[in-house]
């Protein structure tokens, strides 16, 4: 029963993926296409194994990148959010800059950022910032939207304020904070990528969007699509990952991780 | 003994006694003295409320939506205080003293049953180990000692319901106080939950007052009616239960409790005779 279930999820998006690439390659082929022009998924392959020397540590860097600005998104995101909670005159004095922010493309501030800042900070800079906004929203709404009745019932029980924060508000407001860290999680890379995109700056500690801008200029099209796997690779297994995290954070208590069951 | 909570011995010479409390006057736990409550908006809930609750009495407040039933609770809780008017307690310890269950179960989901009851004994600062009998204990008194691993939403309404009343419980309360807490369910499991709410007050010697908007509900439940009228809240009735035969499917059929459900019905209509 079990594998069968397995076949049954996977297989249909597993055999539209494997058309796609299978038709790509066939018309790559019997157009006779030209490497520079459309690359069969073969070379693609092929490619990403050759030029493993540069593309692998480019990956590890906009990894890093990303994961670090996601990291100190989710410290700055979610700190600022529980002082929002806290203290009301914090969120009234700081929410305006936040919308502020938040409403204004922030990718459109990284060639800004690029003239104050090295470019690898930069690019830091930029991912965080996109990842910041929606952590901050979102476990701010968590943080605000308890059950009235619990906070009532913390208040019966005379729990102090930091008491109520830990046992109530923090982890009624985690299925909020985890929304947030999946949509954050995916726009740090999108951050990182503009950021590299517009600083261009070749070097050592040059990341994938910089490859394929190289790649791009030399015309090595097989090595462009081999980045862009990469980085929808990436993409990927970001969301991925936290969306683990938040099925096993979340484990038996909240509607959205007993889904499989139902 | 007039500040203080009775201790078990106490307790059990006033349970087995029946007659004896019928001659001792009843300690009164709370009282409310022209009691008026005005919201920061503007809007009167309550207008000279005149109210005590009795030691060991089955106290519910009968009313239409609105009249401000859950603001006596909250009052009585110490969750608001009152604009106008006196509010005394025989207790100084509302956290101890205190049980609260609120309409809606009010369970925290990421915590499993027995760490949802354990939450009164954590906040007043006991391990998870030596609440362990407690825990259990109330949550026996509910039927419920088999999940006590299980989260809430692995759990029916009306056993939700039960880890609610085992909570406030816990503590062993002087007085429960229960706003709506079985409306939300069917019939069925209301009456059953009726049943066994008695069978804990005469367990738990706890005194209770309890708010609802049905009738019979409240003629099977209690010993004293309060009926109350909207705009602004007041209590415009009071109903004692005389009959003390046991509370049962015979009784639902008994001359006395449709007698208490016809003053409750009338006096219901009576106060909300303005509203239309
Ligand atoms: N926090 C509040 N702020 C302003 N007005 C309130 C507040 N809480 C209650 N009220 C008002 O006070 C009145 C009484 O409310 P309350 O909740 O005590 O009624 P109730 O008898 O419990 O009603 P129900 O049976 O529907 O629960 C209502 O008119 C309500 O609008
Ligand atoms: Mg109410």
């Amino acid at each position: 029963m079990r594998p069968m279930r397995w076949v049954q999820e996977y297989g249909p998006p597993g055999l539209v993926f494997a058309a796609l690439l299978a038709g790509w390659e066939v018309f790559v082929r019997l157009a006779d296409l030209p490497p520079y022009i459309l690359p069969s998924p073969a070379l693609v392959l092929e490619t990403l194994v050759t030029d493993r020397a540069t593309l692998f540590p480019a990956l590890l860097t906009t990894l890093k990148i990303t994961l670090g600005a996601l990291a100190a998104a989710v410290l700055g995101g979610g700190g600022l959010a529980i002082l929002f909670s806290q203290w009301k005159w914090i969120e009234r004095s700081f929410l305006p800059v936040a919308i502020v922010l938040q409403v204004t493309p922030i990718v459109a501030i990284a060639p800004l950022l690029l003239i104050y800042l090295e470019p690898s900070s930069a690019v830091l800079v930029c991912a965080f910032l996109v990842a910041f906004f929606p952590i901050l929203s979102n476990t701010a709404l968590g943080l605000a939207s308890t059950d009235r009745n619990l906070v009532d019932l913390f208040q019966l029980y005379r729990a102090s304020r930091w008491r109520t924060l830990l046992l109530l508000r923090l982890p009624a407001a985690l299925p909020y904070f985890l929304g947030g860290l999946r949509i954050g999680g995916g726009l740090a890379l999108i951050g990182a990528i503009v950021a590299e995109l517009a600083a261009g700056a070749a070097g050592q500690g040059a990341g994938l969007a910089f490859r394929i801008l190289e790649a791009g200029y030399r015309l090595n099209i097989p090595r462009m699509f081999a980045a862009l796997t990469l980085l929808s690779l990436t993409g990927i297994a970001i969301f991925a990952v936290l969306s683990v995290l938040s099925a096993y954070l979340l484990g038996r208590w909240h509607e959205s991780a007993m889904s499989a069951e139902r | 003994m007039i500040c203080g909570r009775a201790n078990e011995a106490d307790w059990q010479e006033i349970r087995s006694a029946p007659f004896m409390l019928q001659m001792i006057a009843p300690r009164r736990l709370i009282s409310l003295q022209g009691v008026g409550k005005t919201y920061k908006n503007g809007a009167t809930a309550l207008a000279g409320v005149d109210l005590e609750v009795r030691d060991g009495e089955f106290l519910t407040l009968l009313g239409p939506s609105g009249c401000g039933k859950s603001t006596i609770l909250r009052l009585i809780a110490g969750l608001d205080s009152p604009s106008t008017g006196v509010l005394t307690r025989s207790f100084d310890d509302v956290g101890a003293a205190l049980g609260f269950v609120f309409q809606e179960p009010t369970l925290m989901p990421w915590a499993s049953v027995f760490d949802n009851v354990y939450l009164p004994l954590r906040l007043r600062g006991l391990s998870r180990q030596s609440a362990g009998p407690a825990i259990m204990e109330a949550l026996g008194l509910v039927g419920l000692a088999a999940s006590a691993k299980a989260f809430p939403r692995e759990l029916s309404g009306g056993m939700r319901m039960r880890a609610s009343i085992a909570r406030a419980l816990v503590l062993r309360p002087l007085l429960l106080l229960m706003d709506e807490p079985f409306a939300a369910l069917d019939e069925i499991a209301r009456f059953r939950l009726n049943d066994d709410l008695l069978r804990l007050q005469g367990a738990a010697g706890a005194t209770i007052v309890f708010v609802t908007h049905s009738v019979y509900e409240s003629a099977y439940l209690s010993t004293r009616i309060l009926v109350m009228a909207g705009g602004p809240g007041r209590i415009v009735a009071e109903i004692a239960s005389e009959d003390r035969s046991p509370r049962d499917e015979n009784f639902r059929s008994s001359p006395a409790y449709a007698r208490i459900c016809a003053k409750a019905s009338q006096a219901l209509q009576d106060a909300m005779q303005g509203d239309y």
